[in-house]
């Protein structure tokens, strides 16, 4: 993400525990206006910018980042063991402490963002999936995946994350599941937003799913602010 | 069984609540060792002679490696230097940050590794072991000589068959349970008791073995504190987790072994079994392969009929020399 220039990071940031993974939820900006919090979530390999990206700028609410187990600030777990799910409950601590957010993801972040807008609809007001690292993850079917021991970096982002995030299930009924739990109890007509130009498999089902807008980040914002 | 006494304070019930117990034909690891897993210690147990070729014994969800110590000595009588190792989390294994089958197969590679570095051993996994196993069959499978799966064959996921509108409530309860479970599992401990406590609430998912086998496995499973005895099972784990992996994907591998395999089926229904019988596999059995199926036994057959299973485990595979 390039950044809007000399706009700074502020304090706080905040200390989530998951169990035994401390997650820095870092906001980036105040508020200049009315709008709720908007959450970023980085893709994989990534970690939350210290600069308010200028693609999501215009947005008037405080602007947060949450960094994932793994990356960025946050505990750099022994001997791997990731999941998407795990970043699910990453972002529900997220949501949790800020209320409600619209969340918008970038490649991994953006299929987090879609689990979470499913697991709380009730609190995640639109959430966008946009490109970024990590978007495509792996197999949508039984496949031979090389079970690997990586040397230790003792830094984030972990090696483990990036081999077993980069990797991980993603079946388009899995995804759709999600789509469903999250339009069946939004209040929202479009609670889900696709705004990335490549769309793999599950990103495919999920943009031809009802309820699920298709329209640039910029846009999206406007839709859910 | 130690009932309450009238009167008796807890200390009183913690002396009448002694550390040990017997069971017939348990038996002590020979040898017990760690290893360093990429940062994660696992421990490990060996029965048999140590220079007796290699047959890994790996366990199911929840339980440990000493849930070996009847089947295991009968198996080293055989002639194998029977290894098992607690899988991360589990038995006196480290609790850690974070759990997944992709994790427990690298833990497992590593015990692999230090026992038996590139060359094929004989293999055995019991339930979720035996989906792990039957899954690094797949992916390596240079690691195998023979391998004997004990009911560790799911072929779908636990619990009724669904129409798609309950199907849907039921993933939102289980999603909501989960992150509830994910959200306050920091400050997680187990819940102390007495052995006897503690083998009741095994019991439940364990109805087919009895309580002296389930207080017996409390003492060498459990960790005794000063307030009680608690599982080492880290509190953090729960049954049932949540994600895209469809516990038939490891049955379709199977068709693709390439060695012999043993699949061991029952048919007496329990909570910790898959309900899994012989038409839903035969499909899939390869040609080097065979099943067989005990009707009257349940999902813990070795500890059930230990003598039986470890009879038909040593024929299958053959003199160890």
């Amino acid at each position: 993400m390039t950044t809007a220039g000399n706009t700074a990071a502020t304090e706080p940031t905040v200390t989530l525990r998951h169990n035994r993974v401390e997650l820095a939820l870092h906001r980036i900006r105040e508020a200049t206006g009315d709008a709720h919090p908007l959450l970023l979530l980085h893709g994989l390999g990534e970690r939350t910018p210290d600069h308010t990206p200028d693609v999501v700028a215009s947005w008037d609410g405080e602007i947060w980042g949450l960094d994932f187990t793994g990356h960025g600030a946050s505990t750099l777990p022994v001997g791997g063991g990731y999941t998407a799910e795990i970043l699910m409950g990453d972002a529900d601590l997220a949501v949790d402490h800020l209320g409600t957010c619209t969340v918008v993801g970038r490649g991994l972040g953006g299929y987090v963002a879609l689990l979470i807008a499913g697991a709380r609809p009730d609190v995640v007001h639109g959430a966008v999936i946009a490109d970024g690292p990590g978007l495509t993850g792996g197999a949508v079917s039984p496949t031979s995946q090389a079970v690997v021991r990586l040397a230790d970096v003792g830094r984030t982002p972990d090696p483990y994350a990036l081999l077993e995030l980069g990797r991980d299930l993603r079946p388009p009924d899995y995804a759709l599941d999600f789509v469903q739990m999250a339009t069946s109890t939004s209040h929202l007509d479009e609670p889900l937003c696709v705004a990335a130009a490549f769309r793999p498999t599950w990103l495919e089902a999920v943009a031809g799913a009802p309820g699920v807008a298709q329209m640039g980040l910029p846009d999206a914002l406007d839709l859910y602010r | 069984m130690h009932d309450a006494t009238p009167g008796a304070t807890p200390a009183d019930a913690m002396a009448a609540d002694d550390t040990h117990r017997e069971f017939p034909g348990a038996r002590t690891p020979d040898r017990s060792w760690r290893l360093d897993a990429n940062g994660v210690g696992i421990a490990i147990n060996e029965w048999g002679d140590a220079d007796a070729p290699v047959l890994m014994c790996v366990h199911g969800g929840a339980d440990f490696s000493r849930t070996f110590d009847v089947f295991a000595p009968l198996l080293a009588a055989g002639g194998w230097r029977v290894v098992a190792w607690d899988h991360r989390g589990h038995g006196d294994s480290d609790h850690t940050h974070l759990y997944s089958f992709d994790a427990d197969l690298r833990d497992a590679v590593c015990v692999f590794d230090a026992v038996a570095p590139n060359r094929p051993v004989a293999v055995l996994g019991h339930s979720k072991g035996g989906a792990m196993m039957t899954t690094l069959a797949d992916a390596q499978p240079y690691r195998f000589q023979r391998f004997v799966n004990i009911d560790g064959v799911p072929y779908r996921r636990p619990g009724p068959d669904l129409a798609e509108h309950q199907r849907a409530t039921t993933l939102r309860a289980d999603l909501d349970g989960w992150l509830a479970h994910r959200r306050r599992t920091a400050g997680n401990t187990r819940k102390p008791g007495t052995i006897a406590e503690l083998a009741r609430r095994r019991g439940a998912m364990n109805p087919r073995l009895s309580t002296e086998w389930l207080e017996y496995l409390v003492t060498v499973g459990a960790r005794h504190d000063d307030d009680g005895w608690r599982w080492k099972l880290d509190p953090s784990m729960r049954m049932g987790g949540f994600g895209p992996w469809r516990p038939e994907w490891a049955l379709y591998r199977l068709a693709g072994v390439d060695f012999p395999f043993l699949g061991v089926l029952v048919g007496a229904d329990e909570p910790m079994g898959w309900g899994t019988r012989p038409r839903h596999v035969e499909p899939y059995v390869p040609a080097t392969g065979r099943l067989e199926y005990f009707e009257d036994l349940g999902h813990f057959i070795h500890i059930e009929a230990p003598e039986m299973t470890a009879d038909l485990v040593l024929d299958f595979l053959g003199d160890p020399r």
